[in-house]
């Protein structure tokens, strides 16, 4: 009993420690941006190897979450006469729910664990340090572009996601099940609200970016400069990532449209 | 060079350093002075701290005790800004080199360059050029890291470090893992680069034979300690039997080449 | 910086590919397209019971979308609900003994306010009221009273 109550002790003394560390860490890369924004070739970069390159996997799994999500309402909806409100529910489910957190876990899995293996890896090569000794800070050289690029990546990765899965789910009831045209964008456009719904699905989309980006860079950083280190503290990046994104989910939607 | 006034012909003064790593005492109470313009050489077993020494010298890590003063200033008690602004005249030779792995060689040597001037791109190339040529590696330019063998990228990294044109390098096993050949281009490089250029030199390392025939003074460190100093002659034929162990490469002598153990018999018969 | 001129092209084309996704969910997906600019007239009608009305709820004419609701205030003194509506102002010549009641999409559906069109010569003007209503249908109450009907009949 002693003995646990001493482990869970230590591992409450870890977990502070830690999270004291991420948080001068945040700090840091956020003082460091007012050096990075008058180089924009650095932010470029990084939206090139954030941004780009997760464009594909967001566009393709959008799509197929929208042409799903069309066929499994349509089931659901025409048992109640109600397949006319199948524009509403794939664009509400897509744009308050699903865009904002599937593609910021996609994105902790594409973009994230790329990020702490880079950065981690320039950890125990020494490039970090390198850098440090040639007078020029890591964080704001390094680690503040890659936190830029995936705070202004995600929301418009969010939003492509969200777009080509309304396309999906367009195909899928029009095109395929007959569903009236005019009455899937009627529905849709009468309950999704510009306010409520999408700016909030945006919001989120950036909180969700911000903590990816975070957890990702400090993990990668703060890993054990070996490959065993850096290979868990990207382990750590997608498991982190994705409880936090659907924890803050909760909390945020319970904020936003519950009356919690 | 800009000389502080309270520089004497020191540039790195190390007095009384305690560090330790854990509950492990990497350094007791060691005090070293680095000459200007010397090759001056930290030599030890492996694991006695002498990569440390340097990362507390350029400021990276924090002693317990004692103080590090870098052409008369406190390396310690800087602010960050005046720290940079030190290690700006600082070179620092990593054991892997260090080399950032997403920009060429070019690049790699450019970048400090880029980071701290406001050169135009033509002048930078100049002095790109410039370093690259004396390492011998103008040729290779483009290459990026990870086409180079270790050597190259040991001479890469170096004409990065003299980029800014330093006081100081400071080498991190510059010998370790080289074939004869590149081991012997390094050795000729370090040697030249210090006389051409002005610089003062520290190099670590635990390569006997190649730091004794360039080092002006060598310090040797064990379990903490200073256990002895001296010219690499005054070294060869020092009366302690540890340094003589060390320095001949001895298998066994004051250090033992057995891990402290129990007795071997015992052990073997022992039945668990 | 040596930065290749296809990599600055991507993210030019990423970041405008996410605007344009983000005018494609405010303008096709949500209602702000269909907002229309300031170029309405509102027009007022009371209701026995609002039910499940919403402010933004569309009114509608024919089936077609003319308008939305735009505030729902209680009269204290008859108890009554009051339904303010902006109709667009393209919609000009609805006759002032037009009627509007509150129905229901589908079973389940959303409520709206449908208008029906009088006969009269006059046309509805900013601040008009509608006089002749009947309010929401709420289905417990239909069912209630179907139940009563059914047991006194029994």
């Amino acid at each position: 009993m002693l003995e646990f109550l001493e482990l869970l002790g230590k591992t409450a003394r870890g977990s502070f420690a830690k999270l004291g560390r991420a948080t001068f860490f945040l700090m840091h890369v956020l003082a460091g941006i007012r050096e990075v924004l008058p180089r924009p070739n650095l932010l470029n970069k990084q939206l090139y190897s954030v941004g780009v390159l997760s464009f594909l996997i967001i566009a393709i799994s959008g799509l197929f979450v929208g042409m799903v999500l069309g066929l499994q309402g349509y089931y659901i909806l025409s048992d109640f006469g109600a397949d006319e409100s199948l524009g509403l529910m794939v664009a509400a489910s897509l744009v308050r729910e699903l865009g904002p957190v599937v593609s910021a876990l996609l994105f902790a899995g594409r973009a994230g664990s790329a990020l702490t293996a880079e950065i981690g890896l320039m950890k125990a090569t020494e490039q970090l340090s390198g850098m440090e000794m040639m007078a020029v800070d890591p964080i704001n050289r390094i680690i503040t572009p890659r936190f830029l690029a995936g705070l202004i990546s995600t929301p418009l990765l969010a939003a492509i996601f969200s777009s080509i899965g309304v396309m999906g789910g367009h195909l899928v009831g029009v095109g395929m099940l007959g569903v009236d045209d005019g009455a899937f964008w009627a529905q849709m456009q009468n309950g999704i609200d510009f306010n409520e719904d999408i700016i909030n699905g945006v919001i989120k989309s950036v909180v969700f970016g911000f903590v990816v980006s975070w957890i990702a860079l400090f993990e990668g950083y703060d890993s054990v400069p070996t490959s065993e280190g850096v290979s868990r503290a990207t382990t750590r990046t997608v498991v982190n990532s994705a409880f936090s994104i659907l924890g803050l989910d909760f909390i945020l939607t319970a904020l936003m449209f519950g009356d919690i | 060079m800009p000389t502080s006034a309270s520089s004497t012909n020191h540039i790195v003064s190390v007095e009384n350093l305690s560090f330790s790593r854990g509950t492990r005492k990497i350094f007791d109470d060691v005090s070293l002075n680095i000459p200007r313009g010397k090759v001056t050489a930290i030599m030890g077993p492996s694991g006695t701290g002498k990569t440390t020494l340097l990362k507390l010298i350029g400021g990276q890590l924090y002693p317990n005790a004692g103080r590090i003063l870098v052409d008369g200033q406190n390396v310690h008690q800087l602010k960050t800004r005046e720290l940079y602004n030190l290690r700006k005249r600082m070179g620092m030779l990593f054991q892997s080199g260090a080399l950032l792995t997403d920009m060429n060689v070019y690049d790699n040597v450019a970048f400090p360059l880029r980071e701290h001037t406001h050169l135009p791109e033509s002048m930078i190339r100049t002095l790109v050029l410039m370093k690259l040529q004396a390492v011998g590696l103008r040729g290779a330019h483009q290459l990026m890291p990870n086409e180079l063998s270790g050597g190259m990228a040991r001479r890469v990294a170096l004409a990065r470090a003299i980029a800014l044109d330093p006081m100081m390098i400071m080498y991190d096993e510059p010998f370790t893992g080289q074939d004869p050949i590149s081991m012997g281009a390094l050795v000729h490089l370090i040697k030249s680069l210090n006389t051409t250029l002005g610089l003062t030199s520290i190099i670590v390392s635990h390569d006997v034979h190649e730091t004794a025939a360039i080092a002006d003074y060598i310090y040797v460190l064990s379990e903490g300690r200073i256990v002895g100093q001296g010219t690499p002659q005054q070294l060869a034929s020092s009366d302690s039997a540890w340094v003589q162990q060390f320095m001949n490469g001895d298998a066994d002598g004051p250090v033992h080449f057995h891990y402290p153990a129990r007795d071997y018999l015992d052990d073997l018969l022992t039945a668990k | 910086m040596q930065h290749s001129k296809t990599q600055d092209t991507l993210v030019g084309m990423f970041v405008a590919v996410g605007i344009a996704a983000l005018f494609y969910m405010a303008l096709q997906i949500s209602n702000l397209g269909s907002y229309s600019n300031g170029d309405s007239y509102t027009v007022s009608a009371r209701f026995q019971n609002s039910g499940g009305l919403k402010i933004k709820s569309p009114v509608s004419l024919a089936g077609v979308k003319i308008g939305r609701v735009s505030s729902i205030t209680l009269d204290k003194s008859s108890h009554e609900a009051v339904v303010e509506m902006r109709i667009d102002s393209q919609y000009d010549n609805l006759p002032d003994d037009s009627s509007a009641s509150i129905y229901t999409a589908g079973l389940l559906g959303e409520q709206y306010i449908s208008i029906d069109p009088g006969s009269s010569e006059d046309y509805l003007k900013d601040k008009s009221r509608l006089d002749i209503t009947s309010s929401a249908i709420v289905l417990e109450e239909m069912i209630g009273k179907f139940m009563m009907n059914k047991a006194e009949g029994k």
